[in-house]
């Protein structure tokens, strides 16, 4: 191996409900079509080096997935990026690719996600009521079915920011695909920043905090994209992960 | 007029089904094509569940073929798991396809593939859900036309009321004509309504259209007689046989699923049909003759289907894969250019036989040798001559040892029960073949390291087959055996330790029988069982013997038979049978013949090597045996590199 790339991508609209497993599979199959020198793990069944961070409930578009590759020869950023996008479903887009530099891995670059929840159907002043209600209350505790079986934690200690948009219609929010074909509904949107925790909060916990202290129930399912993962910064932004690796490429050149 | 995608209503159910991206489409190969664009539009169903459709080879061939054609669209659409198909219900989302959400009922054609007959209540729910009425007789021109095939198409008429038409045979023509007849129908403007468009394709003489055909019975419950009711309607069908298969080159752009399935996998059919002979083996007697794909063909099709999918693995399909006359060539050539790769070749559906044992070892040179299968599927000498398996127990053992000495750790046996004229000490030899099996790999080996598994299935006697006269056995009777054999297998300790043991019950068999040797009165049952929630019977979670027991014993009395008259009961020579009108080209003197050298123990040579039989195939389909060996090789002999390096 005499390089790792770290590669962001996004799952859109649709393939939103690929999983995890179903994207690893899909992108081993991708470096194939692609012809990416992958290395691969000694042993007796040699595996390609491709590690992910945390990635994205099945059902949960995102714009921000991360994930590290390791390869035989050099290969230069910009033409894997295209090389491995053209090999995917359009849906799942591969958008940015940086070497990977010294100092802490991906893993420990993110500790924060931001993301968008669209709310067709319920009005936007009742999301914001139930906002300041979920804001006011120091601890609001939800349930889920994890690997563990049902667990009990915490839902609002984890939230750094949680606002209501400017509303609107789905399929408009700023900048941003819309993660399903539905257009010109009215819905309400919110803005939650959620700091990574153990048990992870997602946006379903907070959904479901937001029912626990206000009984704010959306009458379809909500949609759901992450926008940004990062490190969380003491000023409340989030620092893309791949930044600290394209500095150094920068000095490099310099 | 166009057609909305359903997908936004689909959506908003996703997020509450299992596995939601079986539903979604998006797959690497899949083709959307504008709904003006087309003047014939298909929806081409695997009726199973999408982990299992999505891989077939039929579907994915007739999908590509259509799409080829730019005025002709095709989409694809799979059963739906209950916990979709109760919130559709609830929310009004038609059946739809994967490719473009459309609903199946705006299509022009519904052609639906039957590997097996236990998906037929997935079809009735389909049409359901598309809204298209159970009933062919009560559809109108807005509906779709229901066209069913696959090899459960040779026998269609336990589901002839729910069909418009079936296909015998091979599709890839047979689905352009059917287009091509549709397309002018409709550039005509319709004449003459789904009638008249049904009657042109009864008039081509290879599709049924059962509404056209009257079927009279006898007073014993017996067919008197199977007649057309219109002029111009033949009194035969005949299937369609696809002949040189190397200007068929599909699937050439394969489907790719995000989803996990059964197969992950390139597939190319290396040949088409077989002439071993194997009694019980419907495959082997409707799809003959046999047609090779040439080794180039072969060669190029890996390369480039490789090259689409990124697959890393090829699997080199056919009934008896070891049979083409080139797969020495074939193996070595596809071992050669991917060593070192990470791609692995597999080569399932072999015979016993220590050459497959060098075949494999050649296509293992990448990879592991974690498992070896073998089908004798009788346990004994005697029965193995009944079902025209021609395998020694010699051989079989010389076989295994040489798998085992060349460092395979597994064998896997695959055999059958409740086969004609068989009693318990036919099966309980399997006992004693698995023991000698693992006596001689321990000894030739060296090694305690080595496993066996003994997998039985149940026998199930098919239309077009010698066997189509043969009574089943009772499923109280097979689980004996059953028992008996699983005794027999732990009967020796140090042996038995090393057997694996896998059987299925007698009970889903039986049912199988019923509906693969049924006629249009088991329709009735069919229904019933729908209606009393049957789904996916293909699934032993999701099967119940009793629905269909209860259904049979509420229906079938009305018309004076009962189960066990279409199961258990041995046929004569005489009885007309309920596809004697559809026309595979084997000629039912023939069948009785070998019907009778069956239970006399008369075993039948391969037509590929030795003088032609008289089966009566070829003069009445008019075709031939297609087989090399060409002599030429496989192209390019230079390594396929696996990292095309991206320009720094």
């Amino acid at each position: 191996m005499v390089q790792r790339i770290r590669i962001r991508y996004a799952k859109r609209g649709p393939l939103r409900f690929t999983s995890h497993r179903d994207f690893a599979r899909a992108f081993e199959r991708a470096v194939r079509r692609a012809g990416v020198p992958i290395a691969y793990s000694q042993g007796f069944t040699p595996h390609p080096k491709i590690s992910y961070a945390s990635a994205a409930p099945t059902g949960t578009a995102s714009e921000a997935e991360y994930l590290e590759i390791g390869v035989q020869t050099e290969v230069d950023p910009g033409d894997l990026v295209k090389a491995l996008d053209a090999a995917l479903s359009p849906g799942l887009d591969v958008l940015d690719a940086v070497v990977a530099g010294p100092g802490p891995g991906l893993a420990d670059r993110i500790d924060a996600s931001a993301w968008r929840i669209e709310l067709p159907g319920v009005p936007t002043e009742a999301a914001a009521a139930a906002v300041a209600a979920f804001l006011a209350t120091p601890e609001v505790p939800v349930e889920r079915l994890t690997k563990q079986g049902r667990r009990s934690f915490d839902a609002r200690g984890a939230v750094v920011r949680l606002t209501v948009g400017a509303g609107g219609t789905a399929g408009e929010a700023a900048g941003v695909p819309a993660p399903s074909e539905v257009t010109g509904v009215p819905c309400a949107i919110l803005d939650l920043v959620v700091r990574q925790t153990n048990p992870a909060v997602r946006p379903d916990d907070v959904l479901s905090g937001l029912r626990v202290v206000a009984d704010l129930e959306p009458p379809v399912p909500p949609r759901v994209t992450r926008l940004v993962q990062g490190t969380l910064t003491a000023s409340g932004e989030i620092v893309d992960p791949l930044a600290a690796d394209r500095d150094q490429v920068a000095i490099a050149e310099r | 007029m166009s057609v909305a995608s359903v997908f936004p209503r689909l959506e908003q159910l996703l997020p509450r089904v299992s596995k939601p991206i079986q539903y979604v489409g998006g797959e690497l190969g899949a083709v959307v094509k504008p709904w003006e664009s087309a003047t014939v539009r298909w929806a081409l169903m695997y009726p199973d569940a999408y982990e299992v459709g999505l891989p077939n080879q039929g579907v994915q061939i007739l999908y590509e073929v259509l799409n080829e054609r730019p005025d002709v669209l095709a989409e694809r659409t799979y059963a739906v798991w209950p916990d979709l198909e109760s919130l559709m219900r609830e929310h009004g989302v038609p059946q739809f396809t994967v490719d473009a959400h459309r609903p199946v009922g705006a299509f022009d054609l519904f052609g639906v593939s039957f590997s097996t007959e236990l998906g037929y209540t997935n079809l009735l729910t389909a049409l359901d859900l598309a809204g298209i009425p159970l009933d062919s007789a009560e559809r109108t021109d807005a509906h779709p036309i229901v066209v069913a095939g696959g090899h459960a198409a040779f026998n269609p008429e336990p589901i002839a009321d729910f069909v418009d038409a079936a296909v015998l045979g091979d599709g890839e023509e047979a689905v352009l004509e059917i287009t091509g007849i549709v397309r002018d129908w409709k550039a005509e403007g319709s004449p003459g309504g789904r009638d008249e468009v049904l009657l042109r394709l009864a008039r081509t003489e290879s599709v049924y259209v059962p509404r056209f055909y009257d079927v009279d019975y006898l007073p014993d419950g017996r067919i008197q007689r199977v007649v057309p009711n219109r002029p111009g309607v033949p009194f035969r069908v005949h299937k369609r046989t696809t002949t040189d298969l190397d200007q068929w080159p599909y699937p050439k752009k394969p489907l790719v699923p995000l989803a996990e399935t059964v197969h992950e996998r390139y597939a190319v059919e290396i040949f088409r049909g077989c002439t071993r002979g194997c009694r019980f083996c419907q495959a082997g007697m409707i799809t003959r003759p046999v047609r090779e794909r040439s080794i180039e063909t072969v060669g190029q099709m890996v390369r480039e289907g490789l090259k689409f999918s990124g697959f890393s693995e090829v699997g080199l399909l056919s009934l008896s894969s070891a049979d083409h006359s080139e797969i020495g060539d074939i193996c070595s050539g596809l071992a050669e250019q991917y060593e070192g790769t990470n791609v692995s070749l597999s080569l399932p559906s072999t015979r016993v036989d220590a050459f497959n044992v060098t075949l494999a070892q050649e296509l293992s040179r990448n990879g592991r040798r974690t498992g070896l299968t073998f089908a004798p599927e009788g346990g004994s000498e005697r029965i193995r001559r009944v079902i025209n398996k021609m395998v020694s127990e010699e051989d079989l053992i010389r076989t295994v040892v040489t798998a085992y000495t060349n460092g395979w750790r597994q064998v896997k046996l695959y055999f059958m029960c409740g086969l004609p004229t068989e009693t318990d000490a036919d099966v309980l030899q399997i006992a004693r073949l698995a023991h000698e099996v693992i006596r001689s790999g321990r000894e030739a080996s060296g090694s305690r390291d080595i496993r066996c598994t003994v997998s039985i299935g149940g026998f199930v006697p098919k239309p077009h087959t010698p066997f189509q006269w043969a009574r089943m056995e009772r499923p109280e009777v097979i689980d004996e055996r059953l028992r008996q054999l699983k005794q027999a297998i732990n009967g020796d300790r140090s042996l038995g330790r090393a057997i694996g043991y896998r059987y299925h019950d007698g009970e889903p068999s039986l049912i199988e029988g019923l509906l693969s040797r049924g006629d249009r009165r088991v329709g009735a049952v069919i229904r019933r069982v729908w209606e009393d929630g049957g789904r996916f019977d293909g699934w032993s979670e999701h099967f119940s013997y009793r629905r269909w027991v209860d259904a049979a014993a509420a229906v079938l009395p009305g018309y004076g038979v009962d189960l066990d008259w279409y199961t258990t009961r041995e046929r004569e020579q005489s009885e007309v049978l309920p596809w004697d009108h559809l026309d595979s080209g084997l000629d039912k003197d023939w069948l009785w013949q070998d019907w009778q050298d069956a239970l006399g123990e008369y075993e039948q040579e391969d037509c590929r090597w030795t003088p032609c039989f008289d089966c009566g195939v070829c003069p009445s389909m008019d075709t031939e045996i297609q087989i090399g060996p060409t002599g030429r090789k496989l192209l390019p002999l230079t390594p396929v590199n696996s990292g095309l390096r991206v320009p720094v």
